[in-house]
């Protein structure tokens, strides 16, 4: 065994089981900053054992033997102090319990979605503790400094810790308001996965939809949690299909339809058709209703679109967002003409949340290209262009700007 | 609150930059219009530039960039941001955060 090759293996678990390791440690220690201290404390062991003396068969049980020692000692340190503290006999009962892993990530994750944690820290302490995202990957997710995210996160670890949040599954009468903010998490997981393309964070999509699939196993009278599934696997399915060879962005009408996986469409539809069966009520229901529209579109040729606008009817009267009246708009243009979806569109133009949001440029500028305003529609093609981080949105853009003149 | 951002760029990184960099620079300002700020300046490069000090009651004119650093204040924009996530979220649109860095710096408010 090469030492190159032992490190090699401690850097690849920390990388991709950090955040399954500490939810694990955590579920014994209740306390999410000392779980990761004795965690620290095995990979630092690692380091300087296995070089030495070989990787063992399951490295990750290796990690959490020792974590799990070191995490005894301290008790047994607590209990000479504490004297007559029943310590160990918790820690008897503890190491006795079963580590059945997917049970209590999802603990953890409804742990971090306690109402006393306070609400803008709850999705992203639940991709830190569980899914192992630095704080600074998060803090670009959510647009805010990498220092502010810390503190938040820091800050809402030692909540949980004073407070003595309990981890595990919540009663019925609180579940509506935790499982709200786990989807949230899991659905940010799977975004920043989906944009990202660099081989480092393309876990995060799988991850996200084997959490999704857990929280149906575990609680399958929730029709938004199989219908955030459903849009993963809609979205994970047309994956291969959404860059060219160069990298560039394909629309969802001009992807080729031979590179959509079919076996994850079909289970997205089994889904889908699960949560709505008492009609599609939720925002993610009804995200996924329009998902499978499109795919079916597609793939049957059948004209979807004013499906697809009556369900942004639906969205617009549940969420009241400026964006879903946008998609609305974008899909009326299919039905009533880019004429029709302009004139909705001035109905937001005034909202000044859409001046910096690149999409409703993009939209606009589309619109008034169809509609033969070239002049607007280039002017809104630039602004959309001014407004992209994505270069292979950018260039998606550019060429048509370029086709426009 | 009003933010300035000042544009560091290595002269460099800056040369290499493919030519779509200036067309995304205008479309870029044109979005800043739009969304109620003022278009950025672009500044020559540090090495025309002169430092003016007085010490010691006597006038010093000194020829060259002011800071010996390798990136160097190359430009600025400002804007009106209603939350510190937004103004970050303009410093991750401006095309030289693809070359250089981009410094936040919120403006003090002198009428409180």
């Amino acid at each position: 065994m090469s030492s190159d090759r032992a490190s090699g293996v401690v850097e690849r678990i920390a990388r991709e089981s950090y955040g399954r390791l500490a939810a694990l440690v955590a579920a014994r220690t209740r306390d999410l900053v000392l779980a990761e201290d004795l965690l620290a404390e095995a990979f630092a062991a690692a380091l300087a054992q296995w070089p030495a003396e070989g990787v063992p068969a399951t490295p990750d049980g290796w990690l959490i033997t020792v974590a799990k020692r070191r995490h005894a000692d301290l008790l047994r340190r607590e209990q000479v102090r504490m004297n007559g503290e029943p310590h160990l006999q918790m820690l008897a009962a503890e190491i006795g319990e079963a580590e059945e892993l997917p049970d209590r990530r999802l603990a953890l994750m409804f742990a971090c979605a306690h109402p006393l944690i306070e609400r803008g820290a709850r999705a992203p302490l639940i991709l830190q503790t569980v899914l192992g995202i630095t704080a600074k990957s998060i803090a670009a997710a959510f647009l805010v400094s990498p220092s502010s995210m810390s503190q938040r996160l820091v800050r809402s670890k030692a909540h949980i810790k004073e407070s003595g949040i309990p981890f595990g599954v919540p009663e019925q009468t609180e579940m509506p308001e935790r499982l709200d903010a786990v989807l949230e998490a899991i659905y940010a997981a799977y975004s920043t996965g989906w944009d990202d393309t660099d081989e480092g964070t393309s876990v995060l999509a799988p991850e996200a939809i084997w959490l999704a699939g857990l929280i149906v196993e575990l609680l399958p009278g929730e029709p938004e949690a199989k219908a955030l599934l459903a849009l993963m696997l809609y979205a994970e399915a047309r994956r291969d299909a959404r860059r060219d060879r160069d990298g560039r962005y394909v629309p969802i009408d001009r992807q080729d339809i031979a590179l959509w996986d079919r076996a994850r469409i079909g289970k997205a539809e089994a889904l889908m058709h699960a949560a709505n069966s008492a009609g599609p009520t939720g925002r993610y229901q009804l995200e996924a209703a329009i998902q499978s529209a499109h795919i079916a579109q597609r793939l049957s040729g059948v004209d979807c679109w004013p499906a697809v606008v009556a369900l942004y009817d639906h969205l617009v009267a549940l969420t009241n967002s400026p964006v879903a009246r946008l998609n609305r708009a974008a899909a009326l243009a299919e039905v009533a003409g880019p004429e029709a979806a302009l004139a909705e569109l001035s109905g937001i133009s005034a909202d000044s949340r859409m001046l910096g949001y690149q999409p409703y440029w993009a939209t606009l500028g589309h619109l008034h290209l169809r509609a033969g305003h070239v002049e607007a529609g280039r002017e809104a093609l630039t602004v959309a262009i001014g407004l992209s981080t994505d270069d292979a949105v950018r260039q998606h853009l550019r060429l048509r700007l370029d086709a426009a003149s | 609150m009003k933010y300035m951002m000042l544009i560091h760029h290595d002269d460099e990184a800056l040369a290499k930059a493919d030519q779509s960099l200036w067309a995304d620079y205008a479309a870029f300002n044109e979005a800043l219009v739009k969304a109620g700020g003022s278009a950025g300046e672009r500044l020559h490069p540090a090495a025309g530039a002169t430092n003016v000090r007085i010490r010691g009651g006597k006038a010093e004119v000194l020829d060259g960039p002011y800071a010996d650093t390798k990136e160097k204040l190359a430009g600025y924009f400002m804007i009106d941001a209603a939350t510190p996530e937004e103004a970050v979220a303009w410093a991750q649109r401006c095309p030289s955060a693809r070359y250089g860095t981009i410094e936040v710096r919120p403006i003090m408010d002198m009428q409180r």
